[in-house]
């Protein structure tokens, strides 16, 4: 993994930076495992927001917390995020969800297929499940509401730039609502992709109760990368799943 | 316009007319214009005739092959066909207007050929600007008009297609539909600028007033007074027959004739409807911030010297602002307490305490406002409440106050669950923790309010915590409509449970089942999952 781990600002809610190579393969059942990229530093961050006063206010903040990332652009529309992202070709995009033209969906449907590169971090005040489904099946590796504090934002950037996964709470929670088994669901199409395995459920269970990361590592004996693993495929599998409950949060934002 | 050539379809594009200076457009009309040219075997009929199919080049249209032709919008007559077919073709209004005149007396064929190009040409955009008529035009363009309904009647009675006592007759009849589908053109227009009015009526007249009225009226008069003197002059035994007939074909011309008119006002009825709600949406919307929003902004100017208040403020005017947008109401219904429908997913569970996530967010809700922190809560899957399960949103409530009062955070999680046998819940913080064998006997908050509350509903309670680390209360409750058996599972999976950090609450001493919660809740995802 990266030499210098960025997450050494440790605060509550995230990992620390002691997990080792070893840590990776600690547990059997870590599966799929990914490779963080070895990151630049700072982290290169564009802002889409509609609100110009929370742009101001969230570069002001994230740039005076923390050296490890870089505000390179900002843009209030669809049109302009594109356009912007396009040329500056940053490492993360801190993404609204509400826009008029389409939102952060609408980005990321343009985008996706031209930047695979570029990271989504998907940021708004809802916490509607088709809202929150919706943009990360369109391709945000992670969900945060605007809420959260400015170091836990630093700290989520800084994990999806490594290729992790962010999941709130809240997202958590709505996730293990979809793959929930109900009695009367349709049979599962797709054993890989439709269902969770019990250590993935453990992981999303724990997120859902607040715990950060390290916590949940130390809480299920394994190491923080297999946490960041199960994550990773739990991402994987929201993205891709064709079950029902998924299929139909992201209809509804007329999604898919 | 004799050097209006007709050419083969072939010769679209390349066909061009070197006529008037202007950059030789050629016709090129779509379909319909076939019709016309289908009657129009006659050599002195060239605009007309020569519409029906050309290549054509529009200048300044914008549009590649094929171009279409547009009826006017500004600057017209009658229905802007002429106009429209002028601007096609790039001959002068005037030359088109006397041909359709002069063909008007060849057996009423100018008269076909308007109507049906008045039938199946489109109106350009609305936001096309021309020049009105000028006093000039206008006069010409009417005289031509009324050329041409007299030569079209003259020319029928004198060649005998329309007898002479029909004649008159079926020219009334023509002339008012005319009158009443001109007026639903004009009410359609009026009705773009203007908005909606409601109704039939509203549809029909358009708020144009009376001259709109009149001029209904004197269509629907013309039909009547048409129909009426068939029906008379056919009084006689003979031609009752004929004449029943001619009725008959009277109406039908007529229902057809006002086909467009029909679609059009079933379109705008569903126009008006969806305008309607969304005028209704957005009062309501307005209505709903001025009485939540705005006021709570009031207050919290008033009180800015006091964070801790604001901060409630705050979080209280946004969890209802919430509740009311996402709720399972949506946002168009500020009545909390309607029948909620059970609600399947946790981002639709914010209100009206029916069902566990409800009951959950109102808690939450309740602590929020009293103490001024923030709940962050999580409930997968909903059921409906019972006594056990009320029992345990209590105890969550009991433990997040604690979490509020002693924890000194400002922020604590809870996390419900439904669980095919059993609901578990745990409200966790990340504050000051305590040592649970060195609480004073005397403190009954933990073991009276939260675990005396679980076990008198059959659940059962656990404490993790120490000095420092933060605290999380373990509950679960089974659920009373399952038959499943919550302690089956506690051996088996136990070993997935970190037993290390569990300790027993305030005044409890080993609980046994401490670990039943975790294990219930990994055999329940094992065999969800396999």
């Amino acid at each position: 993994m990266t030499t210098d781990d960025p997450r050494t600002t440790d605060g509550p809610g995230t990992t620390d930076g002691t997990d080792s190579p070893a840590g990776t393969i600690a547990d059997a059942e870590s599966s799929g495992g990914h490779e963080a990229q070895p990151s630049d530093r700072p982290v290169t961050v564009f802002l889409v927001d509609d609100h110009a006063l929370f742009r101001a206010g969230a570069k002001a903040e994230l740039q005076s917390i923390s050296d490890e990332i870089r505000i390179v652009g900002e843009a209030g529309s669809v049109g302009e995020a594109v356009a912007g992202i396009t040329r500056m070709r940053p490492q993360v995009v801190l993404l609204d969800v509400h826009m008029p033209d389409g939102g952060g969906a609408e980005v990321l449907r343009r985008l996706r297929g031209e930047l695979p590169d570029v990271v989504f971090l998907a940021l708004s005040v809802s916490d509607a499940a088709e809202d929150v489904i919706a943009v990360i099946r369109a391709g945000a590796r992670g969900y945060v509401t605007k809420t959260i504090s400015s170091t836990e934002l630093v700290q989520a950037i800084v994990r999806v730039a490594d290729g992790d996964a962010v999941f709130s709470p809240r997202l958590a929670g709505f996730v293990l609502d979809a793959f929930a088994e109900r009695p009367g669901a349709e049979p599962i199409s797709d054993p890989e992709l439709d269902q969770l395995t019990p250590r993935e459920r453990d992981v999303l269970r724990l997120l859902a109760r607040g715990y950060a990361y390290k916590e949940i590592a130390s809480e299920l004996f394994i190491s923080v990368k297999t946490v960041e693993t199960h994550v990773s495929s739990v991402l994987r599998k929201t993205q891709l799943s064709n079950r029902y409950e998924l299929s139909r949060w992201a209809t509804d934002r007329r999604l898919v | 316009m004799d050097d209006v050539q007709e050419q083969g379809a072939e010769g679209r594009s390349a066909d061009t007319r070197p006529r008037d200076g202007v950059a030789a457009p050629d016709a090129g009309i779509r379909a319909p214009a076939d019709g016309t040219q289908a009657h129009g075997g006659l050599p002195a009929a060239p605009v007309t005739t020569g519409a029906g199919r050309f290549g054509d080049g529009e200048p300044g249209d914008g549009q590649p092959a094929p171009p279409k032709m547009y009826r006017r919008r500004g600057g017209r007559a009658l229905a802007g066909v002429a106009c429209g077919l002028a601007d096609h073709l790039g001959v002068k209004v005037l030359w088109v207007r006397a041909a359709f005149a002069v063909l008007a007396g060849l057996g009423g064929l100018g008269v076909l050929a308007y109507g049906l190009l008045w039938a199946f040409v489109p109106q350009e955009q609305r936001d096309t600007s021309r020049a009105e008529l000028s006093g000039r035009q206008r006069q010409q363009a009417y005289g031509l008009i009324a050329l041409g309904v007299g030569l079209t009647v003259i020319g029928g009675v004198l060649s005998g297609v329309l007898t002479g006592w029909a004649g008159l007759p079926v020219a009334v009849v023509l002339v008012g539909v005319a009158v009443v589908w001109r007026e639903a053109d004009e009410t359609q227009r009026r009705r773009w600028r203007k908005g909606a009015k409601s109704g039939v009526a509203g549809v029909v007249f358009g708020g144009g007033g009376v001259s709109a009225t009149i001029r209904v009226l004197a269509g629907v008069a013309g039909v009547v007074t048409g129909i009426g003197l068939i029906v008379l002059r056919g009084s006689g035994l003979a031609q009752l027959q004929f004449a029943v007939v001619a009725v008959l074909a009277t109406l039908i011309g007529v229902a057809l004739l006002t086909v467009p008119f029909w679609l059009r006002l079933v379109r705008d009825l569903g126009d008006e409807r969806r305008a309607r709600i969304r005028t209704e949406e957005r009062a309501e919307i307005a209505a709903h911030l001025h009485d939540s929003v705005l006021q709570t902004l009031a207050l919290i100017q008033k009180r800015s010297d006091h964070p801790r208040e604001v901060t409630r403020l705050a979080r209280g005017q946004e969890r209802q602002l919430r509740a009311w947008l996402y709720g399972p109401n949506g946002y168009g219904t500020p009545n909390r307490d309607a029948s909620a429908p059970g609600s399947d997913g946790p981002g639709e569970a914010e209100s009206a305490p029916a069902t566990l996530a409800q009951a959950v967010a109102e808690a939450c809700g309740q602590v929020e406002d009293t103490f001024a922190i923030s709940v962050q809560q999580v409930v997968v899957g909903d059921v409906e409440l019972d006594d056990g399960l009320v029992a345990l949103v209590q105890a969550a409530r009991e433990a997040i106050v604690n979490a509020a009062k002693h924890a000194g955070v400002d922020e604590v999680s809870v996390y419900a669950e439904v669980e095919p046998t059993a609901v578990t819940a745990f409200v966790r913080d990340r504050g000051a923790g305590f040592d649970p064998d060195g609480v004073p006997e005397d403190r009954h908050g933990l073991s009276d309010s939260i675990r005396g509350r679980m076990e008198r509903g059959g659940g059962s309670c656990r404490v993790r915590t120490a000095p420092g680390e933060g605290t999380e209360i373990q509950l679960e409750m089974p659920r009373s409509d399952s038959t499943g058996n919550k302690d089956s599972g506690a051996k088996d999976s136990g070993g997935r449970d970190t037993g290390g950090k569990d300790t027993g609450g305030k005044g409890d001493d080993g609980e046994s089942d401490s670990a039943s919660g975790r294990a219930t809740h990994d055999r329940a995802a094992q065999g969800a999952a396999s």
